[in-house]
């Protein structure tokens, strides 16, 4: 008796939970009213007979239920073949009235209309970059046997079609209002599926394969994208942005983008006019890079070059060391917005890069066996003896100075650091950072990386078995 | 996919068909008493041995099916290159073909109690069932020689694998042969191994008709 | 008649005296199934426990230390591997299959009974090797339970050192140990039957068992073959499945494998997966109204033909979780009216049983509250597949929570609730004690409705789209707070339901040895296992004669008859007529 008192209430329940949700699906920014309206039609008729079976089956529960010895026998019926074909064929109606929207709306996202317009999207752990095409409208061939430091996304540069792509490195992509366009999905490593709520649609990224989707973006504004197949440890913090443009709007991001041609012709930095500025960091971080605690200035000798690149940048443009509470970044921003011009900053690091690597001072202890499990995750982007990686955007950690290290964490854990919109990776690091829960995590881990060794040799990092056996 | 899904649609309509024949269409409750029992009238294996040995071969049926599918799956990509196929392979098949004829021999010796034709018989179906795998170690070593290793290749991952998967569903039977032939050579009736002989008697037919499949599949691709 | 010379072999049946041989290397079927039981639920704690674990984080981020990513990903792995295979699996067929198969159809003990304890042992084997994966470098595998290529063999996934070539070995060991219990439990249904036991008149317990074992026999193969060709990968470096790619940023020497081709391999094993754990739920949940609604099974000729069509049909519907998976999209088409076509004959099974308590005398003993209550998570989780089913409306929905709400709802809580169910149901049987009711109810109500106010919500989290297998949500602009606050109260009673799982192991222990005597056939059930002359069960079931069948499984109230119930071993002649 009870259970059919519950059956109903959790049918009333279950509808009334529907109604009141503030959980539903994100107003939609795209072309795929059809999706949304199948999935009205889906709940309709699942709903009715959710509803009609569990209340037939409460009044059942109830009507004949047993009530003691003098209770009603039940009633012999093996089969009422009459009343079987009737629920067959009535749900077999419900089922078509289901499928035939369902496929209809299907073909409509398999056939992608003749005016769309093309751009790649290339995912890797754990980030996306995109590739547009130039003012041919083509895009260049590529292939993740050509990717390398230079050529991050793998054109082919033999390639004429590929020399006026254009590159964006950053996570962020603009689309222009109300244009068809048709995303080539394309994956440097694993599985990864490109996802944006606002959409509706996703589609898987594979490697060896070039994977598609196709929508109109119907309202302005910026949305998540989301990778949402699994792709390893960084899964959860691999994001990016797509802004929904007006046409000028549009226009002018794109005019800012770099073609492949003009980013294979960067120069490298030049130490030596980057010596000449030096000086000026010199004040504070040492006259070989090498860090003065008393000024808060952390080691600049042994980081990667293409990471102090990044970090003068971010510096320069207000992403670091414009929040409030971040006391030190805001004593460098200023010095950073001195280096005139991208030559400037490249010519800086290129000179820093030159610079002896030496031995720090410890100044933090903490239970080492404990750090090494929890630098697991760290090292799987920082490389496993700390080495960093530029394929992860992750900077090297061994040979840094502890209390820098540790202020980082607190500013990344704390939100100082690594919450700015523009800022690239630094919500990754953010999410990550996360799972050091106390002050006690951040001093294990900080006093293990304490315990890497500068020298190791880079060819030694890679576990040979990692990298899919021998010739 | 294809052939997995042909296999499975086979099977599926095997099993329709036979429980057509088991009258499941039938209204159970309309009869009363154990008369309704039919299975007698309808014929079936007669030992629970061989229903098992028939569901297992479904079973390795549905393997060999899946590496075959996805050996034709594989192969669409671009990097494939077909392997090399070594002659001796031919004398390999010649050799499970004598193994099978002599298990089959042996099976007829059993159902004729000659004592004498049954050890042959048994004893050839081991010589040539091991010197069968022998060879095709042989073969995996001209293959390795002439430099079509494992990881070169996945048609030559493929060989290696059908051919070594082949050779230990052998090595299963040949187990069972051993200690048929034990019992053999420990003189017990000949009644009492005739069950063994003819399970195993199956099993080689079964292989040697994988083995052309898949020899006859790998030379035509 | 060669089947019942074949059936009745007591005297070949060995009775082993020694505690070791009675119950440890013991071939007695009601023993391997107990082993089977008792193991497949230990790991399943685990499982749980898991699980709690996962929701901590989820529901409390920030807060514990020793959840870690990796960690996170590594208990999502093991959490779902071992609820589906290493539980479900082994419960339903291993365990219910091995207890229930030969007492149902009249037989004295599986037709391969060495077979059959030595599949109990490689199971437990595979158990072992699984669980060693938590000891090894790296911990065990994060790679999800579908373990797709390339990323579950590579750096950047948890436990790509071993933990995934345990898992892939432990895999291949559960397969054999399933392949030794499934030919005998096919071969036994098939050989072994008693005198008048026709198919047709076999319980639908039996049928829901050995549809679901030759769907394993059949199925389980192609995870085989998917964990040697990735085995080979990982270990050998060949290319099946891995494509030319960079790793890190460093150039692989994998090249030209194919990453889909694995999924196509991997679900052609999985969706008959789903229903090697649904169609013995089915089967068995089908006694239980029956037995306890005092009435037949309503339309016993459709269920069966039911569960052998969605047996068929289990095997061409596998892409439908692949819409996403960017294989042709023109399949698509093929896949999604496949799927819903299988939404018809799982429509009437429900139906039907809806329909086995209209007009019945319905007992609400706690196996039919359990037995209610699957039939409610059912509907609920069989409606919500309609969704993922339509391929458009995957398109949203997929890896999103919704998934996530609806296998748990159709293959976690609905399962569940039968295993419970038939537990409480046969416990009687196997124990000869009978189980402490208020408890047995008291377990009911709390899980129950726990695992809703689980669920329920969860769907509405996939609806605005948060995705599954995400360590953490923060910084997702669509994601407000109170979704978080919901992650948080599904976490409280995730935890509260793992909680109360409490009270029924008390309960089966305390009553193991304080519970009142069953008698043999408590709930006056008409099949055959209750019919033994000992309970528990000796070793060979039955006394000197096999019992012979003289009817269906489901002559319950029938007219005329004196007792609610006529065993299906009663004779016409036997039958008392009620005075009229």
């Amino acid at each position: 008796m009870i259970i059919a008192v519950a059956l109903v209430l959790l049918v009333v329940g279950s509808i009334a939970f529907h109604f009141l949700s503030p959980w539903w699906f994100t107003p939609i920014a795209s072309n795929w009213q059809a999706i949304d309206l199948t999935i009205d039609i889906t709940f309709w008729v699942t709903g009715a007979v959710f509803i009609a079976v569990n209340l037939f089956m409460a009044y059942a529960v109830v009507r004949y239920r047993n009530r003691g010895p003098d209770s009603e026998r039940a009633q012999y019926e093996p089969e009422n073949t009459k009343l079987e074909i009737w629920l067959t064929g009535l749900t077999a109606i419900g089922v078509a009235a289901m499928l035939a929207p369902g496929l209809w709306v299907w073909d409509d996202f398999v056939n992608v209309p003749e005016d769309a317009w093309e751009f790649e999207v290339i995912g890797e752990q754990w980030r996306w970059t995109f590739r547009l095409p130039g003012d041919d409208g083509k895009l260049g061939s590529s292939s993740s046997a050509l990717v390398n430091i230079d050529n991050p996304l793998g054109v082919d540069p033999a390639d004429p079609n590929g020399q006026d792509d254009l590159i964006v490195m950053s996570n962020v992509m603009h689309l222009p209002i109300d244009k068809p366009v048709k995303m080539l999905l394309r994956s440097k490593d694993v599985l990864h599926d490109f996802a944006v709520a606002e959409f509706r649609v996703k589609m898987d990224l594979v490697p060896g394969l070039v994977t598609y989707l196709w929508l109109t973006p119907t309202r302005t504004g910026t949305f998540d994208i989301l990778c949402e197949e699994l792709c390893g440890l960084g899964h959860f913090a691999m994001r990016g942005r797509v802004v929904v443009d007006t046409q000028e709007d549009y226009d002018a991001w794109r005019d800012g983008l770099m073609t492949f041609k003009e980013m294979s012709a960067i120069k490298a930095g030049d130490p030596l006019i980057g010596q000449a500025t030096y000086p000026v960091c010199a004040a504070c971080h040492g006259s070989q890079g090498e860090g003065i605690v008393a000024l808060n200035s952390p080691k600049l000798s042994g980081q990667e070059g293409w990471y102090l690149e990044t970090q003068l940048r971010n510096f320069k443009n207000g992403v670091r060391g414009a929040h409030e509470d971040d006391v030190y970044g805001q004593q460098m921003a200023p010095m950073a917005a001195v280096l005139a011009d991208e030559a400037a900053i490249r010519n800086i690091a290129a000179y820093i890069s030159t610079l002896p690597e030496h031995s720090v001072d410890t100044s933090l202890s903490g239970d080492v066996e404990r750090g090494q499990h929890l630098y697991q995750t760290c090292g799987t982007c920082h490389g496993v003896n700390g080495e960093g990686n530029y394929a992860t955007n992750s900077p090297r950690l061994r040979g840094q100075e502890d209390w820098y290290v540790k202020r980082q964490l607190q500013n990344f854990i704390g939100g100082v650091r690594g919450v700015h919109r523009e800022d690239l990776f630094g919500p990754q690091m953010r999410s990550m950072s996360r799972m050091l829960r106390t002050e006690k995590d951040i001093d294990d881990v900080v006093a293990y990386i304490n315990t890497l060794e500068p020298a190791v040799d880079q060819n030694q990092i890679a576990d040979a078995a990692m990298q899919g056996g021998e010739d | 996919m294809i052939t997995i899904v042909l296999f499975i649609f086979a099977m599926v309509g095997f099993a329709y068909w036979w429980l057509w024949r088991q009258r499941v269409l039938e209204k159970p409750w309309a009869e009363v008493g154990p008369k309704a029992d039919t299975r007698e009238e309808i014929g079936r294996i007669s030992s629970a041995a061989k229903t098992g040995l028939m569901f297992f071969l479904a079973v390795v049926t549905s393997v060999f099916a899946l590496f075959i599918s996805a050996y034709f799956l594989r192969m669409e990509l671009p990097d494939w290159s077909p392997v090399m196929k070594p002659e001796v392979l031919w004398i390999n098949t010649g050799l499970l073909v004598l193994g099978s004829g002599a298990i089959h021999w042996c099976s007829k010796a059993a159902a004729s109690n000659n004592l004498r034709a049954v050890q042959v018989s048994l004893f050839a179906t081991g010589l040539f069932t091991f010197t069968f795998i022998y060879g095709q170690l042989m073969a995996w070593g001209q293959l390795n020689d002439e430099g079509y290793y494992l990881n070169s290749n996945p048609a030559n991952a493929f060989f290696y694998l059908f051919t070594g998967l082949h050779a230990l569903h052998l090595l299963g039977g040949l187990w069972v042969w051993s200690r048929t032939t034990l019992r053999v050579l420990a003189g017990v009736e000949l009644e009492e191994v005739r069950l063994s002989v003819e399970l195993c008697r199956t099993y080689w037919h079964y292989l040697l008709g994988v083995w052309i499949v898949l020899f006859g599949m790998l030379l035509s691709t | 008649m060669a089947h019942v010379a074949l059936a009745d072999r007591g005297q070949a049946l060995s009775h082993p005296h020694s505690f070791i041989t009675k119950y440890v290397w013991s071939q007695d079927h009601k023993v391997i199934a107990i082993q089977y039981g008792i193991t497949a639920i230990a790991v399943g704690v685990v499982a749980l426990v898991l699980s709690g674990i996962m929701r901590l984080q989820l529901g409390f981020p920030d807060t514990f230390s020793f959840i870690q990513p990796s960690e996170y990903y590594q208990f999502v792995t093991m959490h779902g591997m071992i609820m589906v295979i290493y539980l479900l699996t082994a419960l339903f067929l291993g365990g219910f299959g091995n207890y229930l198969i030969p007492l149902m159809v009249g037989a004295r003990d599986m037709v391969f009974p060495y077979l059959n304890m030595l599949s109990y042992w490689v199971y437990l084997l595979s158990v072992i090797i699984l669980m060693s994966s938590f000891f090894v470098t790296g911990g065990p595998t994060g790679a999800g339970w579908t373990l797709y290529p390339p990323q579950a063999i590579m750096f950047g996934t948890p436990g790509a050192e071993w933990g995934i070539i345990l898992m892939l070995l432990s895999l291949f060991v559960f397969i054999i140990a399933f392949t030794m219990g499934g030919l005998n439990y096919v071969t036994t249904v098939l050989q072994a039957r008693t005198r008048g036991m026709t198919l047709m008149r076999m319980p639908l317990s039996v049928w829901g068992i050995f549809t679901a074992t030759v769907l394993g026999l059949l199925a389980f193969p192609a995870l085989l073959v998917s964990a040697i060709m990735m085995t080979l990968d990982r270990v050998l470096g060949t290319s099946f499945f891995m494509p030319a790619m960079v790793s890190m940023g460093e150039q692989t020497n994998y090249d030209g494998g194919s990453p889909v081709l694995f999924q196509h391999l991997f679900w052609f094993f999985g969706h008959p997966e789903v229903y090697i754990v649904a169609l013995p739920a089915f089967g068995i949940v089908s006694d239980l109204l029956s037995t306890h609604a005092r009435k037949n099974i309503f339309g016993y000729r459709m269920m069966v033909w039911a569960i052998v069509g969605i047996g068929g049909l289990s095997f061409i519907v596998w892409a439908h979780h692949m819409y996403v998976s960017g294989m042709n999209p023109y399949f698509g088409f093929f896949f999604a009216t496949t799927t819903l076509i299988i939404a018809v004959p799982t429509a009437i099974k429900v139906y039907n049983w809806v329909l086995t308590l209209w007009r019945g005398n319905i007992h609400l003993n706690t196996p039919m509250l359990f037995a209610i209550g699957f039939i409610f998570t059912f509907i609920h989780g069989g409606l919500t597949g309609i969704f993922l089913g339509n391929v458009v409306v995957d398109l949203p929905l997929s890896d999103t929570y919704f998934v996530v709400a609806h296998f748990h709802m159709v293959m976690g809580v609905s399962p569940i609730l039968v295993v419970f169910g038939a537990i409480y149901h046969w416990y009687p049987k196997i124990t000869g004690k009978m189980f402490d009711a208020t408890l047995g109810k008291a377990h009911f109500w709390l899980t129950f409705l726990g695992t809703y106010s689980i669920y329920l919500p969860m769907h509405y989290l996939g609806f605005l789209g948060v995705p599954r297998r995400y360590f953490a949500y923060e910084g997702i602009d669509f994601i407000p707070q109170s979704a978080l606050d919901l992650n948080t109260a599904i976490t409280i009673s995730a935890l509260f339901v793992a909680v109360v799982q409490i009270i029924f192991f008390y309960n089966m222990i305390w009553s193991l040895f304080k519970g009142k005597q069953a008698g043999s056939n408590p709930w006056g059930a008409t099949t055959l296992e209750w019919q033994t002359p000992d309970t528990p069960p000796i070793h060979g079931n039955w006394g000197p004669e096999l019992p012979v069948v003289h009817r269906w499984a489901y002559d319950y109230s029938v007219p005329g008859a004196e007792e609610d119930f006529i065993p299906q071993n009663v004779p016409e002649s036997e039958v008392d007529k009620a005075a009229s």
